[in-house]
This record gives structure tokens, C-alpha cells and sequence, in this order.
């Protein structure tokens, strides 16, 4: 062992999430689906905007320990706002994003404050009080919505002004998979960085966060709102992808749904909701082609049986796995 | 003759009905969460659980109405007393978002064995002729099936607090719901007194869920449909106080019942803007206890 | 020289019940001040007035001369307030390292940068380094708090509060529950706290008070019996009186 300055010692003592082999993986398995997965772009698209859609709870939940039943709210939100915005301002893509990362912002940003000022089952119901107000109101303004038929008769424009989106979802997978690097990037980046640790501190032991003098409310506001703008790109993705928005982007169930990602992934390590999203919807895809019925029921199985055997998720399993194989 | 003020008298009737269904379907969650403290989402799938095992009695069972209802609601009680001492035994043993899973995982699995059994179709308790049709109260003209409702819970909400108040069970539960450790050091057999809890609630759920099947129509997906109306009448109440539930609950159903009368274009859109105004208010409840 | 802590009348009652009776208390830069008193003296509830977690009935709380009565844990700690647990309280799933950083970035006021990485700064990194090796737990800055002695884990309990620098100390039993094998390395530790850091230790052991403190106040139900310095206090017979029967009785 090379001599080490004490100070870079303490460095390495912070848990740090670095690009490792499992990104170089991650990225091979993109490309090889791309050319080798043609009737499966379409699916693989909606896998991409759901590891988007659950990184960021991830932010929230496992980084930040904010429990939610209603982060479809900002998933709903960033997909509305993006096809209005493609509906009656621009069809370009990228600005869509980035109207639908802003919007659900504000909504975060504004639920945020009410919510995070609670904690414990009261939290929990407000966020899902907010994400069904939300699906109540898009319901109810149905002239702008266009209700349960769904918003459509918009046109998306080329990325760059280069790539249109063509039928086989070529552009459509390329086109998520570049804007899930750019966020995973950017997350990266920010849970290594100071929010990151503080998030995580809170999310420990929240009353010796305060005691280190750490306004907890508004660190927990900040990552909220950074989640919900997350969120809100998968909404928009998702919007400019499908050509269609229906309330089902506000609903219940997609809530439940990424919280599920999540659980089955793992909380708090970013490859935790690559995992979850991957196996979610590639199975619900499979399931309900076969038996949609039946499909909720082994969720729901699967759901108990992870929560009992494996509380940490696939991504926990196997780093545990890693751990003992290491020790032995 | 109707006229403004009768009509409003006729609504507020049919909101405290509402409300008194909500209420009963509600008190089981505010006490599992309250005295038990579990999350657990599965609890509007008992009330749908009531509702199916009556319709089955009186469908395939050729019973009748009165009879169909009770039977429903002890054949809930006997499944929830099952799960209790088995599946729920995880529950406990899980953190919270633990217990939030496991009891949604549930939900998932009865939903889809009701539709299974029961098909996907929206079905409700046909009435008997003696509840069908309106009957003049006082002034008012009010439908008799919600009047039927209203004294039900009533009785049953009576009931309940004259349990708890002046009978030993009532005493062993309100010690556990204070102080379980002590209860538990004065010898009161807390695992019992939970698992006994537990099935009430259920079986409140059941009753609230088979006698509302007109207001809560039946389908398989109700158990996770309704899911969002009993968490927010527990938690408006104030986690784990029943007077709490029974005002929200009855707020609620008021608020939801005139709201969509006379602001139809607000729909349902009101009773949430109502509980977030309320919780911003008050964080635990209108009866919220500390900690 | 103005006290940098001082409590004005504080009191503190529940219903009927008076847990704090109108406690004075002043300590200045340097003090090495002990708080004493039997069980159920309220010794905890003042700590919890003091640090802002609970508040007070009547009287008040001032840090450097300012008033904090009404001021949230979080800015007292901004305004040089410290404080340690009696059961550790710390970040145990994350490392040693992590949780002395948390600490450093709070006092820096960067625990809310989006894009800045604590391990990039050198002089924090420096900080921590001089702190873990004064503690002698360097080695251990990549391992989790739940892999700690318990003796261990009270020094990262007070480390962290050092690493505050703060102007004020609050020490809540510090040595609770350490094995005496252990227990000697603490006591070091208490020693060499920085100099001008007023510190106020709650304790039960009269060995770490009688070596420690300088002066000491005795808090009997909730009212100070006696203030002064240690000598005096340990030749009250008051103090005495209130001790009889307890195991660390001491002879004057």
C-alpha cells in the first residue's frame, strides 16, 4: 500500500459514485439495441424515460428520504406542458424539454413548500392529495387537456433541426438515450457534491443535521424541486416521444409504479432505478401481453417478496452478493 | 314543492350519508395506523372485499339483502384475522416504506384475483324494494336508500363508541393505543387486542363498503381507486383519532357532495383542494395528536 | 469580559409541573463549567432549552449577548452553539469521514452547493485529516459508524461538534456508557479542547467533573441549588445531602 497524505485518506473515505464498469455496460447495452433491437425500440424508449422518470425519485426518495406516492404529479405536469408548449408555441424538441423540466419545477417548488413542512403519514398524503388534485383539475379542464381522450395533433420537429423522428423509433431511442446521459451526468455530479452528502445526512438523522446548524426544510425543497424538474423531463420525453399525453401520466398508478421501480432496484445509488425501470417495464411489457390480469398479481407477489427478502432492492442483493464473495 | 333551500337540505343529507360511509370505511385505517402504527394500503380493499362477499352471497347465494350485508362483512373479518396472523406479521417487521410496499402488493394481488372471480365489470348491490325510492323528512324529499345509510353508521358509530368507552376492551384498547409498552407490562395481551382491532376495522370497512356499493360502485380496481379518499379522511382527521375521522370523513363527504352539485364544473377537483387547504392549516389534522 | 452563553431566568413548566425554575447561568470564553444533579433534575430538559429544541416557559437565552430565545437549533448552531448527545446520535450508515464532513461543509455554509465536491477541498480535507488523527482514528475514516467500538463512536460523537468550532460546547454526559478502558483516551480528549471554547458538561461521574471543571452549578427539581467553583461545591453540605445514598458520594 503506496503511502497516503492523511488528507487524501479522509477523501477517500466519501462515498463516491464513480463511472465504473457497470456505465460501460449500460452504454454497450444501449448501442447493441439500437442495432441489434429494431422491432424493440419502442419499448426500449419507454424503458429509458422510466429510468429517467425513477432516478428522479431516486433524488428524492433515496437520496433525500422524502417518501412519495405522487410523483406522477411532476411526470404528468412536464408531459402537459410539453405537448401544449409543442401545441400552440414550438415544436422543438429540446425547448420542450426544457419547458416541461420547468414547469414541473414550479409545481415542485410550490408543493414543496406545504409538503416539506410536514413529515411521516401527513407528508405521504399530501403528496398524493396534490399529484390527484393535479389529475382532477387536467380531468376538469378538459378543453385544454382534451380529458380521458387524450392530448395529440402535435408535431415534434427534428432534434438539432437533423433527425426526424421516424417510425421505427430510431430517433425517438437515440434522441432519450443522450438526454438520460446528459441527467445521469448531471446527477452523478450532484450527489457527490455537497447537497448530495447533506441530502443523505438528512435523510440518516435529521435531527443532528439541524444541530450541525443545516436548514433541513430547504435543502429537502431544493432537492424536491430538482426532483419534480427531473421528473418533469421524463413527462416531456415522454409527451414528444408518444405524440400523446392522457391522464394516465397523473395517475395513481404511475406513481405507484415508479415507486415500485424503485424498491425493486434499490434506493440511494442511482443504479438502483437502471435496475428497477429495466426489469419493470421489460416484464410488465411481457406479462401483459400474456396475461394483464395476472400481471398485478405477481407484481404484487413480487412486490412482497422483495420488501421481505431483499429490502434493499436487486442493486442492494448484489452488493451484498459482492460483499460476501470479497470476505470469503 | 323544491325549492333552493330544500334542495340544499336534500344535498346536505346526501353528503352526511356520504360522509358517514366514508367514515366507516376510514376509522379501521386511522386506528391500524393510529394504535398499530402500519402503513397499510390495503385497507379500502377490505371494503371492497365486503362489498364482493355480499354480492356473492346474494348473487350466487340467493340472499337477501339484510342477510347478504352481515354475512359480508364476518366473512372480511374472518380473511383479515387470517392475514393478520401471517402476511401482516412481515408487515410489521418491515420499515415503513417497507409496510407501504408489502400492504400495496397486496392490494395489486387482490385486485387481481377479483377481477378473476368477479370480472372487470362495474357492479353495485342490487336494493331491496323497502330501500328503493324517496321518502319526505320533514320537509325535504331524501332518497331512502341515504337516509338507511346515515342511521346505520350512526348506530354502528354509536356502537362503537359505547365499546370503546365503557367495556374492559374498550379500557385494554385505549391503554394500547396510548402506551403499549405499558399496557403490555399490565398485562394486557397487546397482540391480541391488535389482531381483535385489526378485525373490527376490516369488518367497518367491509360494512361502509357493502352498504355504499351505490355511491362506491364495485370493481376490481376499487380497492386502489378508493385508496386516495380513506387515506386523506385519516389523515385531515388526524392519524389514529376517530372523532377526527368522523368529522373529516363527514366534512369531506359534505364539501365532495355540494361541491360537485353547485361548482360542477369543479368537479372533484374540490374535495382535494379542501384537504390541502386543511392539512396547510393544520399538518396533523383536525384532531392531530403530537408525535 | 461579556459571557458568550447566558441563561436569564429560565424556566420551564408542563402543565403543573415545573421542570425549570427560573435557572441563571453564565459562562464565559475558556469556562469549564459542570452541570450536576441527581436524576430527574431537569439537567436534559435545560440542555433542550438551551439549544433550542424546546422552548422555554419564561426567561431567556442569550448567545454573545444576543438574544436566541426565539431562534431556531439551526441558527443557534450558526451562531457558535454546540452540542453533544448523551446516546450518540450520529450518521450511521455512512462513514467516518462522511460524517465529520458533514460537519465541515455546515460550518463552511456549503452544504447546500449543487456542483461543489467536499472531497476537492484541501483545506477541509487538511481540517478533517488533523481532526481523526488527533483522535486516532485516521485508519477508520472510510468505515461505517455501525462498525465502531462504542467508545469510538462517543469521539466522533464530540468530533463532530468540534469540528463546528464552535464558541460554546454543550456536553451531554460525554463519557455514558464508555467502558473505563476506553474511557481514559476521552478524557485526553476533554483536556485538550480548545482553550477559548466555553464548555458546559452535564455529567453523573465525579471524577471527570472534579478533574474537569472549574466551576459548577447543581441543579436540584429543576433550580440551581448551588453555583461555584469546585472546591466550594465539593464542600457544600447541601451538595451532600442531595448526593447521600448516590454511588459517586465523595468525601471533602
Amino acid at each position: 500500500m503506496t503511502q497516503q497524505t492523511p488528507s487524501k485518506r479522509v477523501a477517500q473515505g466519501f462515498g463516491r459514485q464513480r463511472y465504473t464498469w457497470l456505465d460501460a455496460a449500460l452504454l454497450a447495452a444501449a448501442v447493441l439495441t439500437f442495432f441489434f433491437g429494431e422491432y424493440y425500440l419502442a419499448l426500449a424508449a419507454m424503458v429509458v424515460l422510466m429510468i429517467i422518470f425513477a432516478l428522479s425519485l431516486d433524488l428524492a426518495q433515496g437520496y433525500g428520504g422524502i417518501e412519495t406516492l405522487g410523483h406522477a404529479a411532476f411526470f404528468g405536469t412536464g408531459a402537459y406542458a410539453a405537448a401544449l408548449y409543442a401545441l400552440h408555441v414550438s415544436s422543438e424538441p429540446i425547448s420542450g424539454l426544457l419547458v416541461g423540466a420547468a414547469v414541473a419545477a414550479l409545481v415542485g417548488l410550490l408543493s414543496g413548500f406545504a409538503i416539506l413542512r410536514t413529515h411521516g403519514l401527513t407528508q405521504l398524503m399530501l403528496t398524493l392529495a396534490v399529484a390527484t388534485l393535479l389529475y382532477e383539475l387536467a380531468n376538469v379542464m378538459k378543453s385544454v387537456t382534451n380529458g380521458d381522450d387524450g392530448l395529440t395533433g402535435y408535431d415534434i420537429s427534428p432534434v438539432l433541426g437533423l433527425f426526424d423522428f421516424d417510425i421505427y423509433g430510431k430517433t425517438a431511442f437515440v434522441y432519450s438515450c443522450v438526454v438520460l446521459l446528459v441527467i445521469y451526468a448531471l446527477l452523478k455530479r450532484l450527489v457527490n457534491s455537497a447537497i448530495g452528502l447533506t441530502a443523505q445526512g438528512i435523510r440518516e438523522n435529521r435531527v443532528r443535521m439541524r444541530m450541525l446548524g443545516v436548514p433541513v426544510e430547504r435543502r429537502l425543497w431544493l432537492l424536491y424541486t430538482l426532483s419534480a424538474a427531473v421528473a418533469g423531463v421524463a413527462g416531456a420525453l415522454s409527451a414528444q416521444i408518444n405524440r400523446i399525453v392522457g391522464l394516465d401520466t397523473l395517475m395513481f398508478m404511475m406513481s405507484a409504479n415508479v415507486v415500485v421501480m424503485l424498491a425493486l432496484g434499490g434506493l440511494g445509488r442511482l443504479y438502483g432505478a437502471f435496475l428497477g425501470a429495466i426489469i419493470f417495464v421489460v416484464l410488465s411489457d411481457r406479462a401483459a401481453a400474456v396475461d394483464p390480469t395476472n400481471w398485478l398479481a405477481v407484481l404484487g407477489v413480487v412486490l412482497i417478496l422483495v420488501v421481505r427478502y431483499a429490502p434493499q432492492g436487486v442493486s442492494g442483493w448484489l452488493v451484498n452478493l459482492g460483499r460476501k464473495r470479497r470476505s470469503s | 314543492m323544491p325549492n333552493a333551500f330544500s334542495t340544499f337540505l336534500t344535498l346536505t343529507v346526501d353528503g352526511i350519508s356520504y360522509g358517514m360511509m366514508l367514515f366507516l370505511i376510514s376509522v379501521g385505517l386511522t386506528i391500524t395506523l393510529g394504535v398499530m402504527r402500519v402503513v397499510n394500503l390495503m385497507h379500502s380493499a377490505f371494503a371492497m372485499m365486503g362489498g364482493y362477499f355480499a354480492l356473492w352471497c346474494m348473487q350466487a347465494g340467493d340472499l337477501h339483502y339484510f342477510v347478504a350485508l352481515p354475512l359480508g362483512v364476518l366473512a372480511t373479518m374472518v380473511v383479515s384475522l387470517v392475514l393478520e396472523r401471517t402476511l401482516y406479521q412481515w408487515v410489521y417487521q418491515a420499515n415503513p416504506l417497507g409496510q407501504l410496499l408489502i400492504t400495496i402488493g397486496m392490494a395489486f394481488v387482490l385486485t387481481a384475483v377479483v377481477k378473476n372471480l368477479a370480472g372487470p365489470q362495474i357492479q353495485s348491490l342490487s336494493l331491496p324494494e323497502i330501500l328503493t325510492g324517496q321518502m319526505s323528512l320533514g320537509s325535504i324529499n331524501v332518497s331512502v336508500y341515504r337516509v338507511f345509510v346515515l342511521v346505520l353508521s350512526v348506530v354502528v358509530a354509536g356502537a362503537l363508541w359505547l365499546i370503546l368507552e365503557f367495556t374492559t376492551f374498550g379500557a385494554k384498547l385505549r391503554a394500547a393505543v396510548d402506551n403499549p409498552r405499558m399496557a403490555r407490562c399490565v398485562g394486557i395481551n397487546v397482540p391480541l387486542v391488535f389482531s381483535v382491532t385489526f378485525a373490527i376495522g376490516c369488518g367497518l370497512a367491509a360494512l361502509g363498503g357493502a352498504v355504499g356499493t351505490q355511491m362506491l360502485p364495485l370493481e376490481p380496481y376499487y380497492g386502489l381507486k378508493y385508496l386516495v379518499l380513506v387515506l386523506i379522511v385519516v389523515a385531515v382527521g388526524g392519524v389514529g383519532s376517530l372523532k377526527g375521522s368522523l368529522y373529516s370523513a363527514l366534512l369531506l363527504g359534505l364539501i365532495d357532495t355540494l361541491g360537485r352539485y353547485y361548482v360542477p364544473a369543479l368537479g372533484g377537483f374540490i374535495i382535494y383542494l379542501a384537504v390541502l387547504a386543511i392539512l396547510l392549516a393544520r399538518p396533523r389534522g383536525l384532531v392531530g395528536h403530537a408525535g | 469580559m461579556n459571557p458568550v452563553l447566558e441563561l436569564q431566568g429560565l424556566s420551564k413548566q408542563f402543565g403543573q409541573l415545573k421542570v425549570t425554575q427560573n435557572v441563571n447561568l453564565s459562562l464565559h470564553p475558556g469556562a469549564r463549567h459542570a452541570l450536576i444533579g441527581p436524576n430527574g433534575a431537569g439537567k436534559s430538559t435545560l440542555v433542550h432549552q438551551i439549544t433550542g429544541l424546546l422552548k422555554p416557559s419564561a426567561g431567556k437565552v442569550l448567545l454573545g449577548g444576543q438574544d436566541v430565545t426565539g431562534l431556531t437549533p439551526e441558527k443557534r448552531v450558526k451562531l457558535g452553539l454546540a452540542r453533544t448527545f448523551q446516546i450518540n446520535s450520529l450518521f450511521n450508515n455512512l462513514t467516518v469521514a462522511e460524517n465529520i464532513g458533514l460537519a465541515l461543509q455546515a460550518r463552511e455554509g456549503m452544504d447546500g452547493y449543487l456542483m461543489r465536491d467536499i472531497t476537492h477541498d484541501s483545506a477541509l480535507m487538511d481540517e478533517a485529516a488533523v481532526l481523526l488523527e488527533s483522535l486516532s482514528l485516521l485508519d477508520l475514516a472510510h468505515r461505517n459508524i455501525v462498525e465502531l467500538a462504542y467508545g469510538q463512536r462517543r469521539m466522533i460523537e464530540i468530533a463532530l461538534a468540534l469540528a463546528l468550532k464552535p464558541r460554546v460546547l454543550l456536553l451531554d454526559e460525554p463519557v455514558a456508557g464508555v467502558p473505563s478502558t476506553e474511557g481514559s483516551r476521552l478524557f485526553d480528549l476533554l483536556e485538550r479542547l480548545p482553550a477559548e471554547v466555553a464548555t458546559l458538561v452535564i455529567e453523573h461521574d465525579m471524577d471527570l467533573v472534579f478533574r474537569f471543571a472549574k466551576r459548577i452549578t447543581v441543579l436540584v427539581e429543576g433550580a440551581v441549588l448551588v453555583e461555584d467553583d469546585v472546591q466550594a461545591v465539593r464542600t457544600d453540605p447541601r451538595v451532600r445531602a442531595v448526593y447521600l445514598g448516590e454511588r459517586h458520594d465523595h468525601a471533602a
